[in-house]
């Protein structure tokens, strides 16, 4: 019998763009409807559970509020200095552990091991070692970010086709020239990609900082709220929070497709 | 062994003239955790200045790997081979490689790729320019300058991989079935192409392919390679003017000497 390949429910099929934007935008409808629901229906206390219109109410109080914006900013950056030591130092050890098998002999099964130390564990350590300082932060970020990173920095360097190096020495390229001019571009799109997985990471681990530890940042922000049963304003934080994710995330893409246009599956 | 004796074959053969490539009774074992595995057993060959000779076996016979040996990309476990009086200890700009995969640079753009050799060289911006138009012109792809190779078909991608490893101007031109991804038109075309470049250029070409027709089509001599392990059962001359068209292929000694190796590589 055969089966006709029609319709809107096809394996790995395209759908029409309106489909498509329907889809995404019934996901959200439907989220606010069932909160709605909750909420104004009194299904769930209002101390609980805040009304759409109260959060959004105190999402546009919160923005005129300069004390917001000094917490986006401290927590900005304490991602900012967590993720580029990360990166510093993750990124190149990734790309030697990717390279040479004695370099993955030494950085590699470590850091799969450290790997599954939740990092958040090593935070009453932090705290011991650095106190409570901006540092503190940093570090949880730092420890959240790096060992990931490193791994996949390494795998980035694998997926390069042995024959483009293969090409590459018989054009004339010496070892190091292979690194500079065949790995290091190869691996470009692939390494923001797994930089913009990162950063998002990032923010979790900077709001687990910050409500450990800290009095100010958009962690302690949502902690304050729920000493006083605000939930209004730690749906605010979350929600600034996811905001702030979705924009640097959005920043990575548009910067992989800016300055990479060569990638295949890119634009 | 057949030998017959071609009446324009454009190589002087000359006992004062020593052969461009020398190979010596080269094996090759591979060893795994508790198995040796021979790929390639006492294959000798001598292949003159400016010739034009193909390889063709079933896969897997190991005649990849003597190419590999030949262009340095791996040692030989015993035997050794020469190129220019010298011994092969590594890959070098002196012998080019074409791969079956494609392998250009794909953040490079065609003309960037073309020049890559030349860059590692450090020849002058001016004299790399008129290079790579040369051979632009030469692979009929002078509008393709600027595009990047995910915007190429696979045979165009494939010209530009000999026209980047002709640009470095290599001693030995090393060609590991490059046409074999491609259709039966395009394929064709190619060849022609290839012969048409090889007549202009004079470069020595070895090239590796099982497609039999292919084999006789390019070559003035044909290796022909029987597997595990990999060594060779015959060379034959072929009895046709380094000018040809496919018209060639209809001819009936064209058509023996296919059949002839066809019923060889059945054993």
């Amino acid at each position: 019998m055969d089966r006709p390949m029609g319709g809107i429910l096809q394996i790995r099929k395209e759908v029409d763009r309106s489909w498509y934007i329907s889809g995404a935008l019934f996901s959200f409808f439907a989220i606010l409807f069932i909160w709605g629901l909750l909420s104004y229906g009194e299904v769930v206390s209002h101390v609980f559970l805040p009304t759409p219109a109260v959060v959004i109410r105190e999402f546009f109080k919160q923005i005129m509020d300069p004390i917001l914006w000094s917490n986006i900013g401290i927590s900005v950056y304490r991602i900012t200095m967590g993720f580029l030591l990360a990166a510093a130092i993750g990124i190149p050890l990734g790309i030697l552990a990717g390279t040479f098998k004695l370099a993955e002999a030494v950085i590699q099964p470590l850091t799969e091991f450290v790997r599954y130390m939740p990092a958040t564990a090593f935070i009453p350590l932090i705290m011991v070692w650095t106190g409570i300082g901006e540092l503190a932060k940093i570090m949880v970020i730092f420890i959240g970010t790096f060992f990931q990173m490193v791994l996949m920095v390494a795998d980035d360097i694998r997926t390069v086709p042995q024959d483009l190096l293969s090409a590459s020495y018989t054009l004339g390229a010496t070892r190091s020239q292979v690194i500079t001019r065949v790995l290091l571009p190869a691996i470009m799109p692939n390494l923001m990609d797994t930089l913009r997985m990162m950063i998002g990471w990032a923010w979790t681990y900077l709001v687990v900082a910050e409500l450990v530890a800290s009095n100010n940042g958009l962690g302690y922000m949502i902690l304050k709220a729920q000493r006083f049963l605000k939930t209004d304003v730690i749906f605010v934080g979350i929600l600034v929070i996811g905001i702030l994710g979705l924009v640097t995330d959005r920043l990575f893409y548009a910067a992989n497709r800016r300055f990479f246009p060569w990638a295949e599956g890119g634009s | 062994m057949a030998l017959v004796l071609s009446y324009d074959s454009p190589v002087k053969r000359n006992a004062y003239v020593p052969p461009k490539i020398i190979i010596r009774e080269v094996s090759k074992v591979y060893k795994t955790k508790d198995k040796e595995f021979m790929a390639v057993e006492g294959v000798s060959m001598e292949i003159m200045e400016n010739e034009f000779v193909s390889v063709v076996g079933p896969s897997g016979c190991g005649k990849s790997t003597l190419l590999r040996m030949i262009a340095g990309l791996e040692e030989t476990t015993e035997g050794k081979i020469w190129v220019d009086g010298k011994e092969v200890r590594g890959p070098s700009a002196e012998r080019g490689m074409v791969f079956q995969s494609y392998t250009l640079f794909p953040w490079l753009t065609v003309a960037d790729n073309i020049a890559f050799g030349l860059k590692l060289k450090g020849i002058p911006a001016a004299k790399i320019k008129e290079i790579v138009d040369k051979y632009l012109q030469l692979i009929d792809l002078a509008n393709f300058a600027y595009s990047y190779p995910r915007e190429l078909s696979g045979g165009m991608k494939q010209r530009v991989a000999i026209a980047r490893a002709l640009a470095n101007s290599p001693s030995v031109l090393l060609m590991d079935e490059p046409f074999g991804a491609l259709d039966m038109q395009t394929k064709a075309s190619m060849q022609e192409m290839l012969l048409d470049i090889w007549r202009k250029e004079r470069t020595t070409i070895i090239f590796i392919t099982h497609d039999i027709e292919e084999a006789i089509f390019l070559a003035q001599r044909v290796y022909v390679m029987k597997g595990r392990p990999g060594s060779i059962q015959a060379i034959f001359e072929v009895p046709f003017p380094a000018q040809r068209s496919g018209d060639v292929k209809d001819v009936e000694s064209f058509i023996l000497l296919k059949k002839k190796i066809t019923a060889m590589l059945k054993n």
